[in-house]
């Protein structure tokens, strides 16, 4: 039987095209009504949103764009009456004054110094923060002791002239200190070659930083009581952040150590610096200090607060770096010792790795809250930004009335970029680093 | 047991006090040594004390340290200039921080007798005034009864406002806001009548004004604040670098002998003049400088009317009239002790 029928085939070659879904599910309204309109609720905060957004940014964009002055040597250009409208931001004042702003008292002749400084920060902290960069392990040892080796130089003009009697009693102390490392290598039974080598590693590390230091470049010293402005703003936000992370760990590490004496040292430092404001640790180090200390000595006006920002960063960041410690699984710990690693191996290939990529989001706001604390200085009559702002906008030859707003506006801006620009950081190497780990 | 830690812990402040006072006998040695003069400055008074655009301090004050540094290196620009806030001040001249504070400080009795503290140079003499709008129509501060002063809390200032109305039997209403560029702007937005805070102060702040000309000061001065430099007590040769400095630029003013004209000056046959710029006596080396010391600092900065005049007078945006600060030839109270 012939079931076959007679028709003609149709076999269609290609694809047809997709009808577009209705206009509703998709384009602009479509999403608007998604996102802003989903509900009554919605509707209603998107509309007071809106209605905010409608009183709140054209008077800040006519204050900072459309009324702003951008010419102008003196006050009567920031002036109503001059300019012949409703003035906003003098952005001539923050012209004027940018080199105040950037280096403070810095002598105008040696500001290139400053300028190589900020280049070498800015390389440091490219070259470590950028993950595809070349020879990152260079780049640590560049921003850890390089830079801060060749900032010191540049910045003061080095030459500290530490004369032959100190090289003599450095000599005798490295040679104590090599004995003795000797000594706890051949009592512990461990290799004395690597004791001898991490030793000498240490002693020659300090030698070369001293003698580089201590080397006439033919730089006119600048003494710090000469520096100001955003170099004195980075500075101490660059030696809190150096500072805090290593000693930070350190700390943390010290609190959850076994070790009796060590653990009740580190418990005793986190609590008393997390017990006093920075405010306090600041007037203590730069009024109440030099009370104490013979009048012959004296250190330096802006070592002190560094010193004191260093600390209390470091406080801060243990207590974030213990929450990472303590929210690994203890299976972690048990598993790299059945692997029969010791304990630094387990710290640093096992447990540290994945501890701190738990805490960054903390680690980073730590940092922003640092960096910002740093305009607590001016308290104590360091010229940081924000202090070289407020002296300037009470200059007569700028006495005019928006000249505070712009002053702070500026400052606002500037702490601005580099927080934001942190925390975006943060997030690019959050959502890196948690491939595969999504909860 | 409280107590006696208490007391334990004043009897430790107070040797270190005196400790450091003994240890600083010789300032003007260490300062040679050091080779730079090391000045307390305002953080940022108008007039008195302030950075430039290129960061160089300006001020009355500041030219005070100038002239200092000028006697004794014969150079303006040996000094580090350490700001500070007013809560630091003494602290940081008695432990040694600080070799002269030249910062708009007010001398009174318990700060010269109790702080460890001499005030050999009264650099300026201001007080409190009060600032209103001329279409108000008051010339005087006696017309102000009734009137809503503006004015800063928790200061003096308050209080001698308090203390000034009651002595004269007015009544006012008194604005108090937190900080001084708060009690400024609502003054300048017309919430109160009058403004009021020391003289110096005033003419800066006017200035800010959204309007500077619709406002004038009022003549009357109702607080004494002789606003003096400071050097720890105890250490009297340091103490008289600072007196004779002020008094030299003082003298100066009176006699005519300028920054422009000192040199011609220098040939001058008025004993007066040869004894301040010491071609004749050897009055420099009496106090550890050298003969030509005034000479030095009129020839960097100049007498004290050029001073006045630079910093806060005509010549700059603040305008102040001389008044208390005017020679006293010229009825103000700066009166140049003579050399000789």
């Amino acid at each position: 039987m012939n079931t076959a029928v007679d028709m003609s085939r149709f076999v269609r070659s290609e694809n047809i095209e997709a009808l577009p879904p209705p206009n509703l599910a998709r384009g602009p309204v479509a999403w608007v009504r998604e996102n802003l309109f989903s509900g009554p609720v919605n509707t209603l905060l998107t509309l007071a949103v809106i209605y905010l957004l409608y009183i709140l940014i054209p008077p800040i964009v006519d204050f900072l764009f459309v009324n702003a002055v951008w010419t102008g040597t003196d006050r009567a250009a920031c002036r109503a009456e001059t300019a012949g409208h409703p003035v906003g931001a003098c952005w001539a004042f923050v012209i004027e004054k940018i080199n105040f702003f950037t280096y403070g008292s810095y002598p105008a002749a040696e500001r290139w110094r400053v300028n190589i400084f900020f280049a070498l920060l800015a390389l440091g902290v490219g070259w470590l923060l950028w993950l595809k960069a070349p020879r990152r392990d260079l780049g640590a040892i560049y921003f850890f002791w390089l830079f801060p080796v060749l900032s010191y130089i540049l910045l003061t003009g080095g030459n500290v002239s530490l004369g032959l009697g100190f090289w003599i009693k450095f000599a005798v102390a490295s040679a104590v200190f090599l004995a003795v490392l000797a000594a706890a290598a051949y009592a512990l039974k461990t290799s004395m070659r690597s004791a001898v080598l991490i030793g000498g590693g240490i002693v020659a590390v300090i030698g070369i930083t001293l003698a580089l230091v201590n080397v006439d470049w033919g730089l006119r010293p600048v003494p710090s009581a000469f520096w100001g402005g955003i170099l004195v703003t980075l500075l101490v936000a660059t030696v809190g952040i150096v500072f805090s992370l290593p000693f930070g760990i350190l700390l943390a590490l010290g609190r959850r150590s076994k070790l009796p004496i060590l653990r009740l040292a580190s418990v005793i430092f986190i609590e008393f610096v997390r017990g006093v404001p920075l405010i306090t640790v600041l007037i203590m180090a730069n009024t109440m200090l030099p009370l104490f200390l013979p009048a012959d000595m004296t250190v330096d006006r802006l070592a002190r607060p560094l010193i004191g920002v260093a600390f209390f960063a470091s406080a801060y960041m243990a207590e974030v770096v213990r929450g990472g410690l303590q929210a690994m699984p203890k299976g972690q710990y048990e598993g790299a010792m059945s692997l029969g690693l010791n304990y630094p191996q387990m710290m640093v290939f096992i447990i540290l790795p994945q501890a701190l990529r738990i805490v960054i989001p903390g680690i980073v706001n730590t940092f922003i809250g640092l960096f910002k604390d740093t305009s607590l200085v001016s308290v104590v009559g360091i010229f940081d930004l924000v202090k070289t702002i407020e002296a300037s906008r009470i200059d007569p030859n700028w006495a005019a009335p928006t000249i505070s707003y712009t002053g702070y506006a500026f400052a606002a801006l500037f702490y601005f970029i580099f927080c934001f620009g942190m925390s975006r950081y943060s997030l690019g190497v959050e959502r890196r680093l948690a491939t595969g780990q999504k909860r | 047991m409280k107590k006696a830690i208490v007391s334990i812990a004043f009897g430790l402040t107070a040797s270190l006090l005196v400790a450091g006072s003994a240890s600083a006998q010789a300032t003007l040695a260490s300062v040679k040594q050091k080779g730079y003069l090391t000045c307390g400055s305002n953080t940022g008074l108008a007039g008195f004390g302030l950075p430039d655009a290129q960061g160089n301090w300006t001020g009355l004050d500041v030219e005070f340290c100038r002239a200092m540094s000028a006697a004794i290196f014969d150079d303006p620009t040996k000094i580090r200039f350490i700001p500070l806030a007013a809560k630091d001040r003494f602290t940081a001249l008695q432990s040694g921080e600080v070799d002269v504070l030249a910062r708009n400080s007010t001398v009174t009795m318990s700060r010269d007798t109790q702080l460890g503290l001499d005030f050999p140079a009264i650099n300026y003499f201001d007080g409190q005034g009060f600032m209103v709008r001329k279409k108000l129509g008051v010339s005087s501060a006696k017309e102000l009864n009734g009137a809503s002063i503006c004015t800063q809390q928790g200061t003096t200032t308050e209080l001698n406002l308090a203390d000034y109305f009651r002595a004269n039997n007015m009544k006012y209403e008194v604005v108090a806001f937190a900080t001084s560029d708060e009690t400024f702007k609502a003054y300048d937005a017309g919430r109160c009548d009058a403004f009021t805070t020391d003289a110096s102060g005033l003419y800066a702040e006017r200035l800010r004004a959204s309007n500077p000309d619709d406002h004038i000061v009022l003549p009357e001065i109702i607080s004494k604040e002789p606003l003096a430099v400071a050097v720890r007590h105890g250490d009297n040769q340091w103490g008289d670098i600072v007196r004779w400095t002020h008094n030299a630029m003082l003298n100066a003013e009176e006699l005519g002998v300028t920054k422009a004209n000192v040199d011609q000056m220098k040939g001058s046959d008025n004993p007066e003049i040869k004894r301040l710029l010491g071609s004749e006596g050897k009055f420099g080396e009496a106090v550890g400088l050298t003969n030509d010391w005034a000479y030095r600092i009129i020839k960097h900065v100049g007498n004290y009317g050029e001073s006045f005049e630079r910093n806060v007078g005509e010549g700059s945006k603040l305008k102040i009239k001389r008044g208390l600060n005017a020679q006293w030839t010229k009825g103000g109270l700066q009166y140049g002790i003579p050399i000789r």
